[in-house]
């Protein structure tokens, strides 16, 4: 008898048992009321009426729609996301870099050295930096869903929202680079009597311009997929093409649509990355 | 390369971002000019204006703070689902049922990943009817295979010398896992789960635009009705989670920080 079987050793407790089961318990009482909020409740997946419904549609999936009118709708929306999320963030460029320059500090006269009137510059800074945060912090769906009630289904929609949204990303972004970028050549300038532009135009702005390329190239990225989501509350493109066939519950027009946004995420991705290899 | 170079590339890329957006614009044909000012501006700053003052009657506060509860708890619940989903698609997708499950658990990782959360709401709303369930279904498929692959990751990384010492010993494959593997991994695990949480929260406040229940739904219907000082109440309540979500999460990640975790 060389092995004791399992069974007849006393069985040894769990030295973690208590924590365990105490931090179970404690999780599970916490997100209870969130259970309970959530209306969770996996019986209603298998309703038969909402089997029924899933099951028609998930049915149609395949096959995929491959008609030729089909296939330049899908071609021409897969455009027009392309479109809208470059005209996008162009416009948000442009709205978004004067903002940062005006609320960045490395060009304030003020830290130089006392001078007249530089109660003024916090004064100016702080409401535009409020602008900035409301323009981020509504999320762009939100902005979207706003253009859409305001100047109607589409693209231009889109566009609005993405300058919107992504003017305020980039100008705090933008701000943080010219920050963090070496602000000695800005002050030197500064300093030695030059105004505030040529600080900004030799100073600042050849340090800082890859990491503003960079980052701007990023943000297309993530404005081709915002976009495409935008669609879904009618701000144009592939996602409002997409709401349209699952409305009408036409399964092998979605497959065939979603297939072609996985495509442009993959292209704008690989885009996007070689662009920002290049930089850096 | 010589500091004084001056250097091309950004402006390069840069200037092929420009001509991008023109030939955008040309392709959009919209009239942006036209669209901003004379007649359609003063009904835009007319639609602006009716959003002023927010409704503040008691009964609207009420519904909204219900539809902020509702947000919250759909990210909750749809996160816990998805580190669920995460935990148990990451065993097969970092190997360790065997090569063949590997790359088919990598495929539905990826699969679950590449469709935003607000399509996979849309699908949700038909199987399982509009309402808060429905959102806290499709983030827990999205973030699913977020968590998955991050977890597989971690997996992978982790030291196999605690689980070989308790299979040595004879302990079976499961609680091997679960003494030997688990105590290692978990730490990151909740990381990245907070991580996703906070990300999360931000989602549920719009994946009610497809009827996923929350302050997105609510959004939609006001502003579908045009009642504007309601979106707008409903508008403040999403800047203040978000908010207070960012103020949180920054004061959690520096006290983690802090204490080594």
């Amino acid at each position: 008898m060389s092995a004791t079987p399992a069974a007849a050793l006393p069985a040894p407790r769990d030295p973690a048992l208590g924590r365990r089961v105490g931090l179970a318990v404690a999780l599970a009482v916490v997100l209870w009321p969130a259970f309970e909020i959530a209306e969770f409740n996996p019986a209603t997946l298998v309703e038969p009426q909402n089997l029924e419904m899933m099951g028609r549609f998930l049915g149609t999936f395949f096959p995929m729609a491959l008609g030729a009118d089909f296939l330049a709708l899908v071609w021409a929306s897969a455009l027009e996301t392309l479109a809208l999320a470059t005209a996008g963030i162009a416009l948000a460029i442009v709205l978004g870099f004067p903002l940062a320059v005006l609320v960045s500090e490395s060009l304030s006269v003020a830290r130089v050295g006392p001078g007249r009137r530089a109660w003024l510059g916090p004064v100016l800074r702080t409401p535009i930096r409020a602008l900035l945060i409301l323009m981020r912090s509504i999320p762009e769906i939100v902005w979207a869903l706003l253009f859409v009630r305001a100047v109607g289904l589409g693209p231009a929609a889109g566009v609005l929202a993405i300058a919107i949204n992504y003017a305020g990303m980039l100008g705090k972004v933008y701000f943080e680079i010219f920050e963090a970028g070496d602000t000695r050549p800005a002050r030197a300038i500064l300093e030695a009597g030059g105004g505030r532009t040529s600080a900004f135009f030799y100073g600042i702005l050849p340090v800082a311009v890859p990491e503003l390329v960079s980052y701007s190239v990023y943000r297309w990225e993530c404005a081709i997929r915002a976009s495409v989501v935008m669609g879904f509350v009618g701000a144009g493109g592939l996602g409002q093409q997409m709401e349209l066939s699952m409305r009408m519950l036409a399964g092998g027009e979605v497959s065939t649509m979603l297939v072609a946004f996985l495509l442009l995420i993959f292209v704008a991705d690989t885009v996007s990355a070689a662009l920002r290899r290049l930089l850096v | 390369m010589n500091r004084g170079a001056f250097v091309w590339t950004p402006w390069a890329v840069l200037g092929g971002l420009l001509a991008a957006a023109a030939v955008s614009f040309a392709y959009l044909g919209v009239d942006f000019v036209a669209l901003l000012s004379g007649e359609s501006a003063r009904q835009m700053a007319a639609f602006a204006a009716g959003f002023y003052p927010p409704d503040a009657t008691p009964e609207f506060l009420a519904r909204a703070t219900r539809g902020a509860a509702e947000t919250l708890a759909i990210s909750a619940v749809g996160t816990l689902l998805a580190a669920l989903i995460g935990a148990v698609l990451a065993l097969p997708a970092a190997g360790r049922w065997g090569a063949v499950l590997k790359p088919l658990a990598r495929f539905g990782l990826n699969f679950l990943r590449a469709i935003p959360e607000l399509v996979w709401a849309a699908f949700m709303v038909l199987a399982a009817g509009l309402g808060p369930f429905a959102g806290s279904l499709a983030l827990a498929l999205h973030t699913g295979g977020v968590l998955g692959r991050l977890f597989a990751e971690t997996l992978e990384n982790a030291p196999r010398a605690p689980t070989q010492a308790l299979r040595d010993a004879g302990s079976g494959a499961t609680a091997a896992f679960f003494y030997g593997t688990l105590p290692v991994v978990l730490p990151q695990y909740v990381s990245y789960v907070l991580y996703r949480w906070e990300y999360n929260i931000r989602m549920a406040a719009v994946l009610g635009f497809v009827g996923a229940g929350g302050l997105g739904q609510m959004l939609y219907v006001s502003l579908s009705v045009f009642k504007t000082h309601e979106a707008s109440t409903l508008i403040l309540w999403m800047i203040a989670i978000v908010a207070v979500v960012d103020v949180l999460s920054a004061w959690l990640r520096r006290f983690l920080g802090r204490s080594g975790a």
